[in-house]
């Protein structure tokens, strides 16, 4: 099982989140999201609720966002559920950050595939730049993970910084999208080899060379 | 005889073109919908038998029979009511190597939206629930655009494509939790819970999702399935092999000159998929190792065994592996073998759920000795109780991932015990130098 270690609930914590309330805009999708379930399964929108929590309280204070035990007491009350099935769902998962996270929570796939197209050396570039693993940089900017198969496994290695893929990385590439990223910058997300779009054969199109050019329709050659 | 890119089904497969719904109808998805579904669901589902098509996620259980086995007549809840049937979408693409399904989510997702509709009516399901992994946050952004077009335009919701049939979509979001794509994890998932697998029987299609009749299929089998019905089963099973029929994406990752993800046919040699469209192994032939052929859950094979083998469920199966997920993992011979099992037993360390003891336990313990193996920080004794070990977890949990977390090590073991002997040896030699 993966090592989890939540944040423990103290007095600090209830003072700072214990009034946590949906935002006007974040009440309103909650409402669509409770919306998806078949009435009475209310329960099964636990899982997006957080995540909309999660996103909420990392709004506020401008990072990646993550889950005190009072934010998920709110979630328990606003799905009429216990309050432990909301923190089993929580602990269980691992995209939840049951304690403190930075700016930017930098992932780096570890496994196998990423592994054999030098994982190591990404590992390696973060470490170099002061990151350690499930730590916060003490400007708050990085937290830093080495996570499992991201499945972007033919464009590997890849890092997951918050929402965004940054794919077929070398050391070289992963440093200009931390910079840019510490610059404020959006680096563009998906490939970092300039000559490739996305998982084709990079170089030499084997396949479907007529859609580069076209949304071509291939119906009339069945 | 290569395929020719008119008989590939995904033929936005690398986004060149927008995914949209005018942009996906233009290249023939939601063409008439309404008369595949009014050609009634014994018709479809007797297509799709036809067809061959078996499920695309893995275990490749034959899709048309998958669906025949929901209940024509709805059960009946507690109170006499009848109960609704689900269709659940496996978009929790996890298993390492693979990357296929994403490809298909960000740029052919109106495919699976047809696909949904097509299917979930051959099984009389009233919704569909696409159970996406957490981590493809973009992808699960494009869904619920491409979901929002579909609605406006009438294809799906009340009255779906004006066949008179009502059928929702909704798009779920995981979390980070490889388990969850095993079926019924995945059904407990979506009802709020921890993502741990449930005892089978009862099995999906009697008590499912919410207790309901449920099926559970993988984004690609559904979303070949309206492209099966235009084209028919003829075409379909006119690729591959007898019992193997098909188109199928593969996904080459690993020590290749080009890793892609590419539609090709079934059964198509191991050496041509890697010739034609990875523009073959680095640093040449003779420089293969071994490849794990189908994901991480299947046992390795080494060089010689593979390069002629047919890439389908029954050629992979003769060579002691399997096709899975198709997920082509490429070793050379600069691979630290050792480190590369090493890190799968790691990962499904990571990814028990802790339900079952055996797996729970089991796996933390072959990693530890997978990384004692690794340095040679072992006795020659180990390998073998280690090998027993992995027959002990295996076939003894619920779910497969015990087998999955055994399998791999079991083909280390069988094929390169000489390399594990010699580095204890050397590691033996070291400390008395």
């Amino acid at each position: 099982m993966a090592d989890r270690y939540i944040e423990p609930d103290s007095p600090e914590l209830r003072a700072r989140w214990g009034n946590f309330a949906w935002t006007a805009e974040n009440a309103e999708k909650a409402k669509d999201i409770v919306s998806r379930y078949p009435a009475g399964r209310q329960r099964s929108a636990v899982m997006p609720l957080l995540d909309l929590a999660q996103r909420q309280v990392g709004a506020e204070l401008n990072t990646q966002g993550w889950l005190p035990i009072p934010v998920m007491e709110y979630i328990a009350a606003y799905l009429d559920m216990p309050v432990i099935r909301v923190v089993e769902v929580a602990s269980f998962y691992t995209m939840y950050n049951i304690a403190p996270i930075g700016r930017f929570h930098v992932q780096v796939c570890g496994t196998t595939p990423c592994m054999l197209r030098g994982s190591d050396d990404l590992l390696e570039t973060c470490k170099s730049r002061g990151m350690k693993k499930g730590h916060i940089s003490e400007d708050g900017l990085w937290s830093f993970t080495e996570v499992e198969c991201m499945g972007n496994c033919a464009s590997a290695p890849m890092v997951q910084i918050n929402d965004d893929n940054y794919e077929d990385l070398t050391s070289d590439r992963l440093n200009a999208v931390l910079d840019a990223l510490a610059r404020g910058e959006t680096p563009k997300a998906g490939t970092q080899d300039p000559a490739r779009h996305t998982v084709e054969p990079v170089g030499e199109p084997t396949n479907l060379v007529a859609m580069i050019t076209e949304n071509h329709d291939y119906r009339s050659e069945w | 005889m290569a395929l020719l890119d008119k008989d590939r089904i995904f033929t936005n497969l690398y986004g060149y073109q927008p995914w949209n719904l005018k942009e996906a109808q233009a290249r023939g998805a939601w063409d008439n919908t309404k008369a595949l579904i009014e050609r009634g669901r014994d018709a479809i589902i007797d297509e799709m038998k036809a067809s061959g098509l078996r499920g695309r996620g893995g275990a490749g259980f034959p899709t048309g029979m998958k669906w025949s086995f929901m209940p024509k007549q709805p059960p009946l809840d507690q109170a006499g009511n009848p109960k609704p049937s689900f269709l659940v979408i496996n978009a929790d693409e996890s298993e390492p190597g693979s990357c296929k399904d994403r490809e298909i989510m960000r740029h052919d997702p109106h495919l699976l939206f047809e696909g949904a509709l097509v299917a979930g009516f051959a099984m009389g399901a009233r919704a569909a629930y696409i159970y996406i992994r957490g981590e493809y946050i973009r992808e699960a952004e494009t869904l619920f655009a491409a979901r929002e077009e579909a609605y406006a335009a009438g294809l799906l919701g009340k009255n779906a494509c004006g066949s008179g049939y009502d059928f929702d979509v909704f798009v779920h979001r995981g979390a980070g939790a490889y388990i969850c794509g095993e079926e019924t994890a995945m059904i407990e998932s979506l009802e709020g819970k921890k993502g741990q697998p449930r005892l089978k029987p009862p099995f999906p299609a009697g008590a499912g999702l919410y207790g309901c009749p449920t099926t559970v299929n993988n984004v690609e089998s559904i979303a070949v399935a309206p492209t099966i019905l235009r084209r028919g089963a003829a075409w379909f099973s006119s690729f591959g092999r007898e019992n193997n029929k098909g188109t199928k994406l593969f996904q080459i990752s690993g020590h290749v000159n080009r890793p892609c993800v590419v539609e090709e046919e079934m059964s198509i040699p191991f050496s041509e998929l890697i010739e034609r469209h990875c523009g073959g192994i680095r640093g040449g032939k003779d420089n293969l190792l071994a490849v794990i052929p189908g994901g991480s859950s299947v046992p390795l094979v080494p060089a010689a065994d593979m390069w002629d083998a047919p890439m389908d469920f029954d050629g992979l199966k003769a060579v002691g592996s399997g096709l899975g997920t198709a997920a082509v993992i490429v070793m050379d011979k600069s691979t630290d073998i050792v480190r590369a099992i090493s890190r799968i037993s790691y990962f499904y360390k990571h990814e028990s759920c802790g339900q079952c003891t055996p797996c729970r336990e089991g796996t933390g313990w072959m990693w530890r000795v997978m990384e004692r193996l690794r340095t040679g920080n072992a006795e020659v004794e180990e390998i073998d109780m280690l090998q027993q070990v992995t027959k002990q977890v295996e076939g003894h949990t619920i779910c497969a991932l015990g087998d999955a977390a055994a399998w791999p090590i079991q083909g280390l073991i069988k094929h390169f015990r000489p390399e594990l002997e010699r580095r204890i040896a050397d590691n033996v030699r070291e400390a008395a130098e």
